[in-house]
């Protein structure tokens, strides 16, 4: 086994995981605090006004790292549901259950600061554009995962039907990605994420990586802190159950 | 200053959206420290030992 994995797989053990998360969270919390001050700076301070969209470009540096970031932890959802249902790792369901509020909160932040973007740009605030609509879905996948997590009395099955959710609908990550290159669409095609690299202003396209870095600080941050909440819950839990 | 608060007359959209974020993401993190918190009382009032 690679390292990487080894130290994966150490980690699934909740109480090594709690050990993990009381040494490295408190100073996960004070760099992503200094990410996050850098990168408004860099976003708000320092970043240029763009020739055609003018101040409005600044929306850019929280729109797109919230577009990543709720992808990314809708993918991480699947993963984690895989390692439940397959490899039935105690650590994955408590994990998915802290994920998805966070990575909902980044989705419903992509679709707001984008409706913000697109009335001065597009003068709507919403199109069924399959960019957009795809976006929209993947918020409801997440709204789904949190629900059905909490539906049933038994939260083993709760975590289960979840789980297989994330599976089926991580077939719409790709779909967001690439629905600009497949549909004819108002939304603008990548311009960071492609084959042949970026294709912004290096000075555009450092403030949208250092916001990117603080945010993806702060999606781990609240995860670790999230699922060390969850042990104690699921505790409680079984606690409460008669034995 | 008042030229750079008002984005180019923008200022409802792009402040509007770094409220946006400010206010859920700050939410998110509020809630599950106090979340936390109310965690871990309950467990030390039911005599649960957290295990590291």
């Amino acid at each position: 086994m690679s390292r990487p994995a080894a130290n994966l797989h150490f980690l699934a053990n909740p109480a090594r995981f709690r050990r993990f998360v009381a040494r490295v969270l408190p100073a996960l919390w004070l760099v992503t605090a200094a990410s996050l001050a850098g990168g408004l700076w860099l976003a708000l301070v320092t970043a240029p006004v763009d020739y055609q969209q003018g101040h409005t470009v600044r929306i850019m540096f929280v729109h797109v790292p919230s577009a990543w970031l709720s992808m990314a932890g809708y993918a991480l959802l699947a993963g984690l549901g895989a390692s439940l249902l397959v490899w039935r790792h105690p650590l994955a369901a408590l994990m998915a259950r802290a994920a998805a509020p966070v990575g909902a909160c980044f989705a419903a932040i992509c679709l707001l600061t984008g409706s913000l973007w697109g009335k001065p740009m597009w003068g709507a605030w919403w199109v069924w554009d399959a960019r957009l609509t795809s976006m929209l879905l993947l918020f409801f996948l997440y709204l789904g995962h949190i629900a059905l997590t909490r539906a049933y009395d038994n939260p083993d099955r709760g975590d289960r039907a979840a789980a297989i959710l994330a599976l089926v609908g991580v077939v719409n990550v790709p779909v967001i990605k690439f629905s600009v290159d497949w549909w004819h669409t108002l939304h603008q095609p990548a311009s960071v994420v492609k084959i042949g690299g970026p294709t912004i202003h290096p000075t555009i396209l450092w403030p949208l990586l250092a916001m990117a870095a603080a945010l993806l600080l702060l999606f781990v941050a609240l995860v670790l802190m999230r699922t060390d909440s969850e042990i104690d819950r699921r505790r409680l839990e079984l606690a409460e159950r008669p034995s | 200053m008042s030229g750079y608060l008002a984005m180019g007359g923008h200022a409802f959209f792009v402040w509007g959206s770094y409220a946006v974020a400010v206010v859920l993401l700050g939410g998110l993190t509020v809630w599950s420290l106090a979340d936390r918190r109310r965690l871990r009382r309950e467990i030390e009032a039911r005599g649960l030992e957290r295990r590291r």
